[in-house]
């Protein structure tokens, strides 16, 4: 790859920034528009910038592909697994009421993990997707 | 606690299972982990069709979200029969797949088959006990993403295009069904079946309605492979890896169909769809596809193809009883719906046993193997006389009920039709065996290198076990239709005194 000096300093600037979007989408999608979904998309794509300005192997080294496939069955889990744990407090599935004493708390709590999970898979799919993609091309 | 949960468990199971099984990349792991996940929901789905197979029906309310707002589960003995069965077929294919995935699937590929797998299976499972039409597309869309990438993982290069172009008709299917759903929601302000079998009535004569109608239909037929609609279902279920063509071919088409009937009988009510051509179109597009189906099935070549195209005429008799709209007929489709999937997972399961001795399944290369392995071709021929209608099989359970239903509306082309299509079927179930039992084997010389040379000495237990399974469940169900029958027809009756009351 040839060495593109204002785009690997763009990058750097950049990146931060966009993962520190991404989690504030993340954590305030319960009272701003965002969420789970849109905030892995958004850290997915500051991995990705990354991945064109420091090459695919540097990219890789950040994010092996074996640590992508768990977190993406780890955000699954957490999302199934809030819904059980209200199961096991005598509620319906994925009844977030019952996750703290107080009703709302509890809403507030399971929302916010349950998007967690979501943020997670997402996040990992999108990256899994491009590099799959961009290993092929590159072979 | 459980006995509540019982439900929404049979979803949640294999949802917790699937991404365990991703991050396990172990076959021995991978497939330990599905056999108890199918398992266990075989047990809570026969418990559950327990509970209901007196007419009652179990209400679920997701999150504890009040139905018409939130995603309800709502199970009656329809859909436990439905569920029974995928998880039935679950279990026998899991039993059966071990050594078959071991030889066909790429070692890496293990962990992300049977997470695949099993998210193919809850995606069926939730299309089934859902009360919630909206739902029923994210589930459908759940099932067809894994069962796309399924396919694609057959060890024949034309698996991926086969796996396009069933992605590309499957998501049509599905783009109408939601677009259906859309319009449905747009005249009634619901999504929750009960509620839109309350309010559609009100709403019954605008135009918008009749479109969701039409767009729910065709989406549907297209997911089940209704004859027009059918032309992804021969290669995709030929060219899939063998574990999933059992799989696939005896739960996918069922369960849309099972949303069919949901649709056409507890959606829109029985008296709207008497206004529409429907049921003389379903009549005749199912007799056709018996004979079209039979017809091309004994043109084949090989044997997973063959049964492929039977599936397709199979399909055309649940169609047919469906189109009837009577009680009988309506039995016959459910009835058949249940005893298709035994016959066609045994037939697919003896296909496979041969593939993974002889490396294929076309004919040149199995002639006489059926003396060679006489257990396997004695259960494949139980299936296959299943498959024909012979007395003492499940065929013949649901064949006649299907002809007395033709017989009461006095539909004499039907009967000659049904009655075709089992001389038909014989035709080809005597190709299978003429190939398989009386021709003599002979080395065959595909360019150059001699195929089937790489032949593996003995099946597996696993594999025929599961084979015998469901070949010995096609004679018990035949004679004990208790189970088959009688929930049919408790299902039937809700269907129509739903029908009735509104």
């Amino acid at each position: 790859m040839r060495d593109n000096l204002i785009l690997r300093v763009t990058a750097r600037i950049l990146i931060p920034i966009i993962i520190l979007f991404a989690l504030y989408v993340q954590f305030h999608g319960d009272y701003s528009p965002g969420g789970g979904f849109q905030a892995g998309v958004i850290f997915s794509s500051a991995i990705l910038l990354y991945a064109l300005a420091f090459g695919l192997d540097t990219a890789a080294k950040v994010v092996p592909n074996q640590a992508l496939i768990a977190t993406a069955s780890l955000g699954v889990l957490l999302y199934a697994g809030t819904g059980v744990v209200s199961l096991f407090f005598g509620g319906e599935f994925l009844n977030y009421s019952l996750l703290a004493d107080e009703p709302t708390t509890g809403q507030h709590i399971g929302i916010i993990i349950i998007e967690l999970g979501v943020g997670l898979t997402v996040a990992a799919i999108m990256l899994l997707i491009f590099f799959t993609f961009a290993r092929r091309i590159l072979n | 606690m459980i006995h509540e949960q019982l439900s929404v468990l049979l979803v949640v199971i294999p949802l917790l299972a699937a991404p365990i099984t991703a991050m396990f990349n172990k076959l021995s792991w991978s497939w330990l982990i599905t056999l108890l996940v199918c398992a266990s929901c075989c047990f809570f789905s026969a418990w559950l069709l327990m509970d209901v197979a007196n007419g009652e029906i179990i209400h679920y309310e997701l999150g504890g979200w009040a139905p018409p707002w939130g995603i309800e589960y709502r199970i009656d003995a329809l859909n436990a029969l439905v569920a029974l069965i995928v998880c039935i077929i679950a279990l026998c294919t899991t039993i059966y797949s071990r050594k078959s995935v071991e030889q066909e699937i790429l070692p890496y590929q293990h962990g992300m088959f049977y997470a695949a797998f099993q998210l193919c299976f809850l995606g069926l499972l939730g299309i089934t006990l859902t009360g919630d039409i909206f739902n029923v597309f994210v589930f459908l869309e759940i099932s067809s993403l894994a069962s796309y990438a399924l396919i694609a993982m057959g060890k024949n290069r034309k698996a991926l295009t086969s796996s396009f172009h069933y992605l590309v008709l499957g998501t049509l299917g599905a783009t109408f069904f939601l677009i259906g759903v859309g319009l449905a929601y747009a005249a009634t302000g619901t999504l929750n079946m009960d509620d839109l079998a309350a309010k559609l009535p009100l709403v019954e004569n605008i135009q918008m309605v009749h479109t969701a109608f039409a767009l729910i239909i065709v989406g549907l037929a297209l997911k089940a492979a209704i004859y027009p609609l059918h032309l992804w279902l021969p290669n995709a279920y030929s060219y899939a890896p063998t574990v999933i063509s059992i799989f696939l071919s005896a739960t996918a088409t069922k369960v849309a169909i099972y949303v069919l009937i949901r649709c056409l009988f507890n959606v829109f009510s029985l008296e709207y769809v008497l206004t529409t051509w429907l049921p003389q179109i379903m009549t005749v597009l199912g007799a056709v596809a018996i004979l079209y189906g039979s017809v091309r099935a004994i043109g084949q070549t090989g044997m997973k193809k063959m049964l492929a195209y039977s599936s397709v005429a199979q399909i055309g008799y649940m169609i047919m009883g469906i189109g009837f709209l009577s009680q009988q007929g309506l039995t016959a489709s459910i009835v058949h719906l249940f005893n298709h999937a035994l016959m066609k997972g045994a037939l697919f399961m003896a296909a496979g046993l041969y593939i993974y001795r002889v490396n294929t399944a076309t004919f040149e290369n199995l002639k006489g193997m059926g003396r060679e392995m006489p257990y396997t071709f004695f259960a494949m021929l139980i299936a296959a006389l299943s498959l024909i209608g012979v007395p003492g099989t499940v065929g013949f359970v649901s064949k006649w009920q299907l002809i007395n239903a033709a017989l009461e509306q006095q539909q004499w082309g039907m009967v000659v039709i049904i009655l075709l299509g089992s001389l038909l079927a014989i035709v080809y179930v005597w190709k299978l065996v003429e190939v398989l039992y009386f021709q003599s084997a002979e080395k065959i010389r595909v360019q150059g290198v001699e195929s089937g040379s790489e032949r593996i000495g003995s099946s597996p237990l696993g594999m025929t076990s599961a084979m015998w399974i469901l070949a010995l469940a096609c004679i018990y169900f035949g004679f004990n239709t208790e189970l088959t029958l009688g929930t049919a027809g408790t299902a039937v009756d809700l269907l129509f005194s739903a029908g009735g009351t509104k």
